[in-house]
């Protein structure tokens, strides 16, 4: 092999080795990337029913039902819009009414949200970050509120909050 | 008096790293031996300075005194002794100062231990450490100081985050930051040398045992870290493509790179550019992932709470430092000349196969990481990439890797014969067929899981079919002196060929992950439920109370066939202080398999929800981790590996009369 055929068979595996990521990564963003939505922006886009989604807000209080099985219907809610959402399955540790949540699934044609998971990761103030900002976003946070209490600023009374 | 004396000595250790910066870099400049000599003890006092501050910020832990803020918001008095020590790492301050001890062990590591180094790249390198230490000691006594009083000292802290406090907790994170950060050395050395602008193959043997040593703790505290999220959160997942698991991969895959490109430059005198660049890459990936997860920037259980403040400084640290390298990388790389081109068909060309596959596996993962952020700071939506991009993109990338490593192995340097090499693989390939058809037979289910399974008999049989082919040169039939031959070999010939085949173990494992079962249910007192192979019988339930928390446990009996083969209780944890609930999953390992089963809240009437699962082989996906390490490990071991500069022409040759 000549010198100008080595430095071709090099170049040209490294472009095709580029040339299939690039491909790859393209086409995985184009169809499996999940948008998050607030229920307020939920309402606001119209997203159509069957786009694979998540939401995250509030679980409104008073609304959550236990049916037969394991099956759980409830509202999220950021203050300004309720989205029904249903699930079947087991729900993390610290799912509760009143508390952050973030469902994955996608709209029926009725506007209820078909969960198929409800997510347990948190941080330590137990609401997920994009619960956070959507709450922020729609003016509902109150920093330092119950929900923000524990990790926050823990410091000050922190016999307080042992008790 | 101890708590002062930690700030006092982490104040000083700042100042002399300082000096570990000017005072090397200006002897390399003015070719003083004397002010070059500087560099062994500077590291070695100031690791031993961090040290003295880390001992206090321990005992002020161990001791709770809650007069500090870090002790106050992470400790409580009735937690167990091996939280309250490695609670120390748990918080962010802590682990911060985890991070520049291990720093300042690697500086000083480097200082005892590298004798061979010329004095002049010793210097740079040094200098270039000692800069580093500079940006982290700021930023813990700047903006994450652990050593923060206050006024009124409470009675009684917040307690450790509950989902810390696990042995995990005492092994994870030493690990990984012991990977992370010992690519330090690596970073530091290719720095000194583009400073110095002499490269030559000798680099390639100074920085290999350091990154041989970064890779092999990195790669256990990747696995540690997998296996923890495994058996705490009850899902039974070990990978979730979350962005702080992909912050620790994306340093191995370009670390894994870097060890066999460094093998090129070392035997080839080729691809120089190309390894120092990757020497860049891959610490600047570990600063990239430490970015990430103390920024604040992601929300996880690792970043324990977020300060925009710290999140700039460790952006500045990130610019300053990837940006330095690569601005310096740019300046110097025209100027290094290397032997170049080579054959496609060799093991160095096997190899550039292999660093095309791994760095772009590892772009892959960079980009599915960092384009939430990028398209969040872009225009505000907020999007989520999960295992679906990553299976599409990071598996075919991947793949390859896992099919072309023995034949890579089995091609000679220079000029290779790839028809022979590939007979010599026929008959370890028809292996991995039978196994597919095998597998199928008797699991059947998903082709993925078969597949992957017949891969992996391919990957962990013909990772040995180099050692074979030297042991018995002529056929198995004239074995004669095959036992002094196999002793002959040198380690690092076992060490490659152990790491691949780890990888194929854990690859084993992954696949068969396809034939687990799961089982939601309702778990009742003296109930019984079949799960795969197992019944799993509750026999009782019970509540119990430990040092910092109420504990309810179901005792469980596992059967098979009728005969029961062991028993465990899983329970559920809540912690009073903390007002929280963890689950701690019951695991039994049966036949390299575990039958996990993780309880909910329970219901009024006593029953606990459930999740039970069969998951077969599943083990293997760690001991393939500790495989790949004890390979590394071997490799390290090797004579060869340790001897000096001088007596290189002369290794070099018998190296070239062994192959």
């Amino acid at each position: 092999m000549t010198r100008k055929q080595k430095r071709l068979t090099l170049i040209g595996s490294a472009l095709g080795v580029l040339a299939l990521a690039v491909g790859l990564i393209l086409f995985a963003l184009r169809d499996n990337v999940v948008f998050f939505y607030g229920p307020g922006e939920l309402v606001e886009k119209h997203v159509a029913a069957g786009t694979r989604l998540r939401i995250g807000g509030l679980v409104k209080t008073g609304t959550l039902v236990r049916l037969e099985g394991k099956s759980v219907k409830f509202e999220v809610t950021d203050g300004k819009a309720d989205v029904p959402v249903s699930y079947t399955g087991l729900l993390p540790d610290l799912f509760k009414e009143g508390q952050g949540v973030v469902a994955e699934g996608a709209l029926d044609t009725a506007g209820v949200f078909k969960a198929d998971s409800i997510l347990a990761k948190h941080d330590e103030r137990y609401m997920p970050r994009e619960v956070a900002d959507a709450l922020k976003k729609q003016g509902v946070w109150q920093e330092g509120g119950a929900a923000a209490q524990g990790a926050a600023q823990p410091a000050k009374n922190p016999a307080g909050a042992a008790q | 008096m101890i708590i002062e004396t930690g700030h006092f000595a982490l104040a000083l250790a700042l100042a002399l790293a300082l000096m570990q910066v000017v005072l090397p870099f200006w002897g390399a400049r003015a070719r003083d031996a004397n002010l070059m000599a500087t560099a062994r003890p500077l590291a070695l006092a100031q690791f031993a300075l961090v040290a003295l501050a880390y001992g206090a910020l321990t005992w002020a832990h161990v001791v709770s005194d809650f007069s500090l803020v870090n002790v106050i918001e992470n400790s409580h008095s009735t937690k167990p002794m091996i939280y309250k020590i490695s609670g120390v790492w748990g918080n962010h301050e802590g682990s911060m100062l985890l991070w520049a001890l291990i720093l300042s062990l690697s500086g000083a590591a480097m200082a005892v231990f590298a004798r061979a180094i010329p004095p002049r790249l010793m210097a740079d390198a040094t200098s270039v450490q000692g800069l580093l230490s500079v940006a982290f000691l700021l930023f813990i006594l700047l903006t994450s100081n652990p050593f923060a009083r206050i006024e009124t000292p409470p009675m009684e802290g917040n307690d450790l985050n509950p989902i810390l406090q696990d042995p995990g907790l005492a092994i994870h994170p030493p690990l990984l930051y012991l990977g992370y950060v010992g690519f330090s050395i690596v970073f530091s050395l290719a720095a000194g040398a583009l400073i110095s602008g002499r490269t030559d193959a000798a680099f390639a043997r100074f920085i290999r045992p350091w990154t041989l040593a970064a890779w092999i703790f990195l790669t256990l505290g990747i696995a540690m870290g997998s296996y923890w999220a495994y058996y705490t959160l009850g899902w039974g997942g070990f990978w979730f493509w979350d962005p702080v698991e992909n912050a620790s991969l994306l340093p191995w895959l370009s670390g894994t790179a870097l060890l066999h490109s460094a093998s090129v430059m070392e035997k080839r005198d080729a691809l120089k550019v190309w390894t120092i660049f990757l020497a860049i890459l891959t610490f600047s990936l570990s600063l990239l992932g430490t970015f990430l997860v103390r920024s604040g920037v992601l929300t996880s259980v690792h970043s324990f709470a977020s300060d925009p403040t710290r999140g700039l400084f460790i952006l500045g640290i990130l610019v300053l430092f990837i940006g330095g390298a690569l601005f310096l990388f740019m300046l110097r790389a025209p100027t290094l000349t290397g032997g170049g081109l080579f054959a496609p068909i060799s093991r160095e060309g096997f190899l550039v196969v292999n660093n095309l596959l791994l760095t772009a596996s590892c772009a892959a993962v960079f980009i599915g990481t960092l384009y939430p952020l990028a398209l969040e700071a872009w225009n505000g939506s907020k999007i989520t990439v999960g295992a679906p991009f990553f299976n599409l993109t990071f598996g075919p990338l991947f793949a390859p890797i896992l099919l072309l490593a023995p034949l890579g192995q089995l091609l000679a340097w220079k000029r290779a014969d790839l028809l022979g090499a590939a007979q010599r693989l026929w008959f370890v390939a028809a292996l991995g067929l039978v196994a597919v058809l095998g597998f199928y037979a008797l699991q059947g289910g998903p082709v993925v899981a078969v597949i992957g399974a017949g891969v992996a008999i391919y990957l962990m049989t013909a990772s040995f079919v180099e050692i074979w082919g030297r042991v018995f040169p002529q056929g198995f039939r004239k074995s004669a002196n095959a036992f002094g031959r196999m002793a002959g070999l040198p380690l690092s010939a076992w060490g490659s060929a152990l790491a691949h085949a780890g990888l194929g173990v854990t690859l084993l494992g992954l696949a068969a992950t396809g034939w687990g079962v799961e089982k939601i249910t309702k778990v009742q007192k003296g109930e019984t439920y079949q799960v795969g192979p197992y019944a799993l019988q509750a026999t009782s339930i019970e509540a119990a109370e430990g040092p910092n928390y109420r504990e309810a446990i179901v005792h469980m009996t596992i059967s098979r066939d009728g005969k029961e083969v062991a028993t465990f209780d899983p329970s559920k944890r809540f912690f009073k202080t903390r007002q929280m609930a963890t689950s701690q999953a019951g695991i039994v390992t049966l036949n390299l398999g575990q039958v996990y089963v993780a309880v909910a809240e329970q219901s009024p009437d006593g029953a606990f929800d459930a999740r039970m699962y069969w998951k077969p082989l599943v083990s293997l996906i760690w001991l393939g981790a500790l495989v790949m390490s004890f390979g590394g490990a071997l490799s390290l071991a090797d004579r060869r590996l340790r001897v000096g500069v001088a007596r290189r022409a002369k290794v070099v040759g018998a190296v070239q009369a062994a192959e």
